[in-house]
């Protein structure tokens, strides 16, 4: 295999995996004394579906966390972009290129579809506080515009019915989806994951392996994800990083993982010495 | 010692006597809070509301004479009794336990699982009601509560310091009293939670809700429980508050002052009422000694409430409440 | 029957997006707006304009202005009175020191100040959530009420402590003052109302409205998606407090005419704005309105029933206002949280369909 090509490679199935896009380097994340991440290093290269396993508690939603800068790791650097982001505030990460979806839905329940999805583009808005007041002009304008750009992504994630549904009322498979489109939204370069196919049945499951790779073919997005579905972590992602009690445990390719003695034994449940 | 000093600690000690009293208040709060997650608006008008219905039944008025006189032109006013104090305080406890009764029968059960800040309104609007039932009840003029507290100067400490410093401070009786039933009530308070069977489902309610259910305590028994408690503890600081400057109003507004002392101690926290109780208490009333006269006096008004929000922009959670980590 | 969407085809996002989108509430809006300009203030009297329709007018800029703080982003504010305080004091200390300029600017400079002031007090927000924060605005409350209270520069030292209105006018016509006319009193108010009704309106419908929105429903996953929560916050708090000031400069310099703090702009008004929004909707323009009607009327309704009908005491009416109020409050957070906006929204759903209810 060609995958420590730093410029890049083409996938078996044809897809362009571009260089490194965003570098962990030994990070470790502590609340208190209690270690949440314990010197992890890996990176995320452009164009790539990444997946990040690992049993309950492992810590992948903390390094997700890390990731799109809700927690602030004690130790260790994080690189976007080749430059080492300095302390940031979460909505500066946002404005950087990063969106999320959340493992518990996280969803505005008092707006409609189509105002969650809007939220998504505010990083690309920018008439001031003025202009909006004003509203005939630029804020009408700009407003139109964003309005063609988040149908288009209604169109694409086929939830055109439920666009002016307030969120609050939909069922929890098409909140997920509401929760994909507004992170999409953001035109993001780096898209994360939490657990997408979480709780859902297996249409839904299949409807949304199938979105997730349509974004990623179609918009050369970049996607992290955490999944516990092996299935899907397989067929989905070019690479995976294993965690387990907050260490790396196993970092490649699917079939590289799926033969890691460690990781083996860390999901059969070989005792720890 | 010099003069301004030994009025200085006169102050500080009387201030740490209304502390006590802010601090009975405060523990009201901090209870419902504990059981229901209820931010208690209304607590200082149920003491309010216990103070009137106890100097009700003491002088044996009848209850919504005023309403009753204007809609059958009748002219009742007394039944013409006069309770012992320990039966009319009995009776108001009873009110109160019934209150608790209604107030989880027809709000908090069709409020369960909204956002707190609608229980917290809801309980603003709750605070409205009683005050109108409480003056439509009793009448809404300015009563004497005298439920045979001693009352007046402490002698003894006035003698004492007098012959010690040269000054005898002036520390009321009442005051006295109400810090010995403070404490009381918060040793007793404290045993029942830790060690009773009902103390320990309050825990677990307070804890999360439907785990609490699922382990087949009843939520809405613990929940008239913890009102009961909130009444009573209302009742005991409507006393206290009453016998001091009488049953009125503005009694519902000292009563206000607990939130500064809750946002100090923290929400959960019975000892931190206590301390946060004291703090106010005592800093309000120094304040108002030292730096009152240059500004105007009339600070107890704000101090508390700016204290507390000061505070709360260096320590959000209080001086004792839990540590807050946020999650996604 | 008469109240239909078919056929009422929207053919760009912009038509899609506007405030009445179906034809009959857009007719019916500008009904209201010519019976409000164009007859009202022909047949107004002193009675109707001092008891109903101005104040009225005027808390219902107060609760338009909560209602973007508390109804929008989701902050519980309980020092509204006391940042109508401080609206009423600017625009009394702009008055006596510059009597040539427009009272019209006056009232926009006290908004402007109570703004700054709101900002002041909004900084906690970023810390401290929910009700420690409704508690910390306890704060603003009493410390502004006592402040102008006990330094006299804010009275300019008048010997009873109270502030008045002297007269000034527009267009030659009095507007504050003891001759001013009712329908004078009555226009200036609806003129500044539907101003700033119009503009909040458009904050509300665009970005500014949405980031408002996203920190009230999940403040930690807006700010994730990118929402700055310092200047979201802020610009709730300063727009909100400039309507509130506003409100604040109205109520003392056309209302009331002289003021005293306590009095005027006490704790209970703080209650009052806030329930008007609880009953009106909160987050709804509509609502404002709505809310600010019923609270008015509420007490001039009953005054007159039982007081007027039935002979009683005006302090047990009173005490029944309480009751009836404080249990409305709890009827309408138990079952309608949105108020009677979404009362009128429900009614216009079945209307809708009338007389076919299928």
């Amino acid at each position: 295999m060609n995958q420590m090509n730093p410029e890049g490679y083409t996938t078996a199935d044809g897809r362009k995996i571009g260089p490194v896009l965003m570098e962990m380097k030994n990070i470790t994340l502590r609340f208190g004394g209690v270690k949440a991440i314990t010197d992890i290093s890996f990176d995320i290269r452009e164009g790539e579906i990444r997946a990040i396993i690992g049993p309950n508690g492992a810590g992948k939603s903390s390094m997700l966390n890390v990731i799109s800068g809700f927690y602030v790791p004690q130790e260790g650097e994080v690189w976007f972009k080749g430059y080492k982001r300095g302390p940031m505030k979460p909505y500066q990460v946002a404005r950087l290129g990063i969106a999320r979806t959340f493992q518990n839905i996280a969803l505005f329940d008092g707006m409609s579809v189509l105002d969650n999805i809007m939220t998504g583009r505010l990083t690309l808005m920018n008439s001031g506080l003025m202009a909006q007041a004003m509203w005939w002009g630029t804020a009408e304008k700009e407003e139109t515009a964003h309005r063609e750009k988040v149908e288009k992504i209604i169109d694409f994630l086929e939830i055109q019915a439920i666009r002016k549904t307030p969120v609050g009322r939909l069922p929890y498979g098409l909140k997920k989806r509401v929760e994909l489109a507004r992170a999409l939204a953001a035109e993001p370069k780096l898209l994360l994951l939490d657990e997408p196919m979480a709780g859902m049945n297996v249409e839904e499951k299949e409807d949304m392996c199938r979105f997730i790779l349509d974004v990623n073919d179609e918009f050369g997005t970049t996607i992290a994800l955490i999944e516990h579905d092996m299935g899907v972590v397989m067929d989905l992602s070019d690479r995976v990083v294993v965690m387990d009690y907050g260490k790396k445990i196993g970092d490649g390719t699917p079939d590289e993982v799926r033969n890691n003695p460690d990781v083996i034994n860390a999901y059969l449940g070989v005792s720890h010495d | 010692m010099p003069d301004q000093l030994l009025y200085a600690i006169e102050a500080g000690l009387n201030g740490l006597m209304a502390g006590v009293l802010y601090a009975l208040v405060a523990l009201g709060f901090v209870l419902i809070f504990k059981a229901s997650g209820i931010f208690n608006y209304a607590q200082g008008v149920l003491a309010l509301f216990a103070a009137l219905t106890l100097v009700g039944f003491q002088n044996g008025q009848i209850p919504f004479a005023h309403l009753l006189n204007a809609i059958f032109g009748t002219d009742l006013h007394e039944f013409g009794w006069h309770l012992p104090a320990i039966v009319a305080i009995v009776l108001a406890g009873g009110v109160m336990v019934l209150l608790a009764i209604v107030i989880e029968r027809y709000v908090l059960k069709h409020l369960v699982n909204q956002a707190p800040i609608i229980l917290f309104m809801a309980t603003i609007g709750m605070a409205y009601f009683l005050e109108g039932l409480g003056d439509i009840m009793w009448g809404a003029d300015i009563k004497k509560l005298d439920v045979g507290l001693p009352q007046g100067i402490n002698e003894t400490i006035d003698s004492v310091t007098y012959n010690a410093f040269g000054y005898g401070f002036f520390i009321d009786n009442l005051d006295i009293v109400a810090s010995v039933v403070a404490a009381a009530l918060v040793i007793s308070l404290t045993i029942f939670s830790q060690y009773s069977k009902q103390g320990r489902a309050l825990r677990a309610v307070a804890d999360d809700h439907q785990a609490a259910l699922s382990v087949g305590i009843s939520l809405r028994f613990i929940w008239v429980l913890v009102w009961s408690i909130a009444g009573f503890v209302a009742l005991v600081a409507g006393i206290m508050w009453g016998s001091k400057s009488g049953v009125q109003f503005s009694l519902s507004l000292i009563a206000l002052k607990a939130l500064p002392v809750l946002m100090l101690g923290g929400f959960t926290s019975i000892p931190g009422a206590i301390v946060g109780g004291l703090i106010i208490g005592m800093g309000e009333k120094l304040f108002e000694f030292f730096v009152g006269p240059m500004i105007g006096g009339a600070t107890e008004n704000w101090f508390a409430y700016v204290l507390a929000l000061l505070f709360l922009v260096f320590r959000p959670q209080g001086l004792f409440g839990e540590k807050i980590i946020e999650r996604v | 029957m008469f109240y239909r969407e078919a056929g009422d085809f929207k053919t760009s996002y912009a038509d899609d997006s506007q405030t009445f989108p179906i034809r009959f509430d857009r007719l019916r809006y500008y009904a209201v707006i010519a019976v409000a300009f164009g007859i009202v203030p022909f047949v107004i009297n002193d009675y109707w304009a001092n008891a109903v329709f101005v104040p009225f007018l005027i808390y219902a800029i107060a609760a338009l202005g909560l209602n973007i703080l508390t109804g929008y982003c989701g902050q519980v504010s309980l020092g509204t009175g006391g940042f109508m305080a401080v609206g009423a004091y600017a625009c009394y200390k702009l008055m006596t020191a510059f009597p040539e300029v427009s009272i019209l600017i006056h009232v926009l400079l006290a908004g402007g100040v109570t703004a700054v002031v709101g900002v002041l007090f909004g900084l906690p927000s970023l810390r401290i959530k929910g009700f420690y924060l409704a508690v910390a605005t306890l704060a603003a409350q009493f410390f502004l009420v006592w402040l102008f209270n006990k330094v006299p520069w804010f009275y300019n030292y008048s010997a009873s402590g109270q502030i008045s209105a002297p007269e000034r006018t527009i267009l030659g016509q009095a507007v504050t003052g003891a001759n001013t006319t009712a329908s004078a009193k009555y226009l200036f108010c609806l003129i500044i109302l539907f101003a700033l009704a119009w503009l909040a309106r458009n904050l509300t419908r665009g970005t500014v409205g949405r980031k408002w929105m996203a920190i009230r429903d999940m403040d930690i996953a807006a700010e994730i998606i990118g929402v700055n929560p310092l200047t979201t916050k802020l610009s709730a708090f300063a727009i909100s407090s400039f309507y509130i000031g506003v409100a604040g400069a109205l109520f003392f310099a056309v209302y009331l005419g002289a003021a005293e703090v306590g009095e005027a702009f006490g704790i209970q008004k703080s209650f009052l704005i806030l329930f008007m929004i609880i009953i009106g909707g909160l987050g709804s323009i509509f609502g404002s309105f709505a809310g600010a009607a019923f609270m008015v009327l509420l007490p001039v309704l009953l005054k007159n029933v039982l007081v007027g009908q039935l002979g009683w005491a005006t302090d047990l009416a009173a005490h029944v206002e309480l009751m009836i109020v404080g249990a409305l409050i709890v009827i309408f957070l138990i079952a309608e949280p949105h108020g009677m906006a979404q009362l009128w929204r429900l009614a216009k759903e079945k209307l809708r369909l009338w007389p076919f209810p299928h």
